[in-house]
């Protein structure tokens, strides 16, 4: 039976396919573990500031982190491993989407990434808990609520109007700063063009001083990322690639 | 017809045994037994309700006001971080769970399988069902980080042409507890219809009749009204026991399904049941401690051989769960999964160790050093310790399972240690609740289903075969 929508000519189906696949490559031989991505995301997507204790307890919500862990720690054979930015890897099997019981994890149909609707996320904290990359950020409390927290929101106009400020009880993760995909997306469709590779990037990839971070286009084979990730066989990784969760981001590695 | 009953104990212990020892053969008066059950709820002491009002002071204070807190602050207030977004409220789901399963186990499977001292005590497990799965309900609430919006996990039709996502493991374990939920209030209450029109007729008048007689829906005891109440409750006994499987191995589903180390495992479904068994047996001995100390007459109900059948039970059930955690253990072990082997390395060397030790101790020799010993079983507690400190190890595994098993995970720069903070008043909230929900039940309705002792005590006799005392059974159906 069709209901009143469907008369009327709606469909749950969206009519534009995706525009672009996107996708990443870091150079972690490049990468010097300065922050900058860290903050930039920070700033770009409102995430919020927690405090020291609450950070240091376990709860910073940085949408992007840089690992450094210890291979070796016998003296004299101490060594670090190279820096390395983890993010949302925009898995194409992504583990978090199956597991949520409201659909607040799903992958849009028209940017083909995997985001989080955050008005409809009850707060359940299972995606959180099935991604192997654990870079899933819950909202612990009303952290950028200056009424609640006013010692921890000291920038009153710092917040970008593009983005949600999301409340309590929510998850919340890397969007591939999709208010960017969308800008550049309505630009190139009012000129009637398609979106230039380079025309816009992540705030991540915008603020690395040693261009670690490359942001592009997975479905266009002369991209950038393609093109580096091809060049450089043998330094190319995917991250935890035996969980099979076909993620976007390319790490390239060894090569110093 | 009568056919001979198995001896009810061992051959060389028969000649000197009284038979009257147990309860089938130790027979009252219909009207003395009733009136010993009605006296038993209207007889209170002081303590009773100082009790009931430290529990309900608790309740308030720990699940309204504590509550009130976790909801307008947030998750925060509890101890959930990064690697750990299960805690302590999803330990105490499992948990509650897990003690609800018993009653129902009990109760079905001691009913098909006709053992006779099940009689006295079915109506008491069943309503641990009752009442554990209320605390669950509400740990799964205390969870969610937006419980306002728990609605939006139920499948009603909605403007907004959002259904729940039926993919997700807690779907399947949303209705999997709805229907257990359903189905033991069920099992609950028809068992409980005769007894309601017994208490019915010895209620002079007030709110309780008029209770009595809603609940009793016009009971009189005839012979149609037994027999179509006979066959409802063998369907119910039958089907509920399926039910309670299919329950426990969906909750383990919630952690099986999930791709982390230490959870993605095979033999969660089984290990999860039998676990859940332990537990729950377990808490039957004590309650069954509680009643016989405290109710008046009760002494006459709940006897050794009551005590008997849980000890045998609980011992056979933690040989079981000995092996499943042995399988759970091994295997992994055996597959030298690196993440798994971290896992394994935390619980038994980490910093949280103690408790791996201390739940090996009480959950398998703590029972099998004990149970062996058909006195000490009997010895009610004895019981309601070795009770009690399963019940501790039970919670401890979860408490494992849940936030220890979670630190290790493929990122290890994100390990971190949980602590429950808002968790522990709330944990003792749920506790202080159950107790109180199982003591007003006490003065409302009779614990023993006492129709049911009479049925077995109308069917069982002493014969004398030559020189011997043989106990038969007439065949009731």
């Amino acid at each position: 039976m069709a209901t009143e929508l469907e008369r009327s000519g709606v469909t749950n189906q969206i009519e534009e396919g995706p525009v672009g696949v996107w996708g990443m490559v870091i150079d972690q031989d490049l990468c010097t573990g300065c922050q900058a991505c860290v903050a930039a995301c920070s700033m770009e997507n409102n995430v919020p500031i927690v405090g020291e204790e609450d950070a240091n307890y376990g709860r910073y919500m940085h949408w992007i982190r840089i690992e450094r862990l210890w291979e070796s720690t016998e003296y004299p054979e101490v060594k670090m491993t190279s820096f390395q930015p983890m993010l949302c890897q925009q898995c194409h099997n992504a583990p978090c989407e199956p597991v949520c019981p409201v659909y607040a994890s799903v992958h849009s149909l028209s940017e083909d990434l995997n985001l989080q609707v955050y008005n409809r996320c009850v707060g359940t904290r299972y995606c959180g808990n099935n991604c192997p990359y654990q870079v899933r950020a819950f909202n612990w409390l009303d952290y950028n609520d200056e009424r609640v927290h006013p010692e921890l929101v000291t920038l009153h106009n710092q917040m970008n109007p593009d983005v949600t400020v999301r409340r309590r009880g929510v998850m919340e993760k890397c969007t591939f700063c999709i208010q960017r995909i969308h800008k550049a997306e309505d630009k190139a469709k009012s000129e009637g063009r398609e979106i230039r590779e380079g025309e816009f990037t992540t705030a991540c990839a915008q603020a690395c001083p040693a261009n670690a971070i490359t942001f592009g286009r997975l479905d266009d084979p002369e991209s950038q990322i393609n093109q580096m990730a091809a060049a450089n066989p043998s330094r190319a990784y995917h991250s935890l690639e035996e969980v099979r969760t076909l993620p976007r981001i390319t790490y390239l590695t060894g090569g110093v | 017809m009568t056919t001979a009953a198995k001896p009810l104990a061992r051959r060389h212990a028969e000649e000197h045994e009284d038979p009257r020892q147990y309860l089938m053969h130790d027979p009252l008066p219909r009207g003395q037994m009733n009136d010993m059950a009605m006296e038993a709820m209207h007889e209170t002491n002081p303590i009773f309700w100082i009790v009931t009002a430290i529990l309900a002071a608790i309740v308030v204070f720990s699940l309204g006001y504590e509550w009130y807190i976790l909801i307008m602050q947030g998750q925060g207030t509890a101890g959930v971080l990064r690697p750990d977004y299960w805690g302590v409220f999803l330990v105490n789901t499992v948990f509650w769970i897990g003690i609800s399963h018993a009653g129902t186990f009990i109760s079905a499977i001691l009913r098909v399988l006709k053992i006779e001292s099940r009689r006295p005590f079915t109506r008491a497990a069943e309503l641990m069902t009752t009442f554990g799965l209320v605390q669950a309900g509400l740990s799964i609430f205390m969870h969610l980080g937006r419980v306002w919006l728990v609605y939006w996990m139920f499948p009603i039709p909605n403007e907004r042409r959002i259904w729940p996502d039926f993919h997700s493991p807690l779907m399947w374990d949303l209705m999997a507890i709805t229907t257990y939920l359903l189905c033991s209030t069920m099992y609950l209450f028809l068992p409980l219809i005769p007894d309601l029109a017994m208490a019915r007729d010895r209620t002079a008048g007030g709110w309780l009749k008029q209770f009595y007689k809603i609940l009793a829906l016009g009971f009189r005891g005839t012979e149609g009204e037994w027999k179509n109440l006979t066959t409802a409750m063998n369907i119910f006994a039958f089907a509920i026991i399926p039910v309670m499987f299919s329950v426990h191995t969906i909750v383990s589903w919630d952690f099986a399904m999930a791709s982390r180390p230490g959870w993605s495992s095979t033999v969660f479904g089984p290990y999860f049941v039998i676990g859940a068994l332990h537990s729950g047996m377990a808490a039957v001995a004590i309650v069954l401690f509680l009643l016989r100390s405290t109710m008046k007459h009760y002494k006459y109900f709940i006897r050794a051989e009551q005590l008997n059948t849980i000890g045998t039970l609980m011992l056979l059930v933690s040989m079981a769960w000995a092996y499943f955690y042995f399988n759970d253990y091994l295997v992994p072990w055996y597959g030298g999964d690196v993440w798994d082997k971290l896992v394994q390395e935390y619980t038994e060397k980490g910093p949280l160790a103690y408790l791996w030790y201390t739940m090996l101790i009480v959950n398998i020799a703590v029972p099998w050093a004990t149970l062996w010993n058909r006195k000490w079983r009997e010895t009610p507690w004895l019981l309601a310790i070795v009770g009690f400190l399963i019940n501790v190890g039970m919670y401890l595994e979860r408490y494992i399972i849940i936030p220890v098993g979670v630190t290790i995970n493929r990122m290890p720069f994100t390990w971190r240690q949980y602590e429950p903070r808002i968790e522990i008043p709330m944990t003792i909230g749920t506790f202080a609740l159950f107790l109180l929900l199982y003591m007003l039940a006490s003065r409302i309705i009779p614990l023993i289903p006492v129709w049911e002792v009479q049925e077995g005590q109308e069917a069982h006799l002493i014969r004398k075969v030559g020189k011997a005392e043989v106990s038969t059974l007439s065949d009731l159906e």
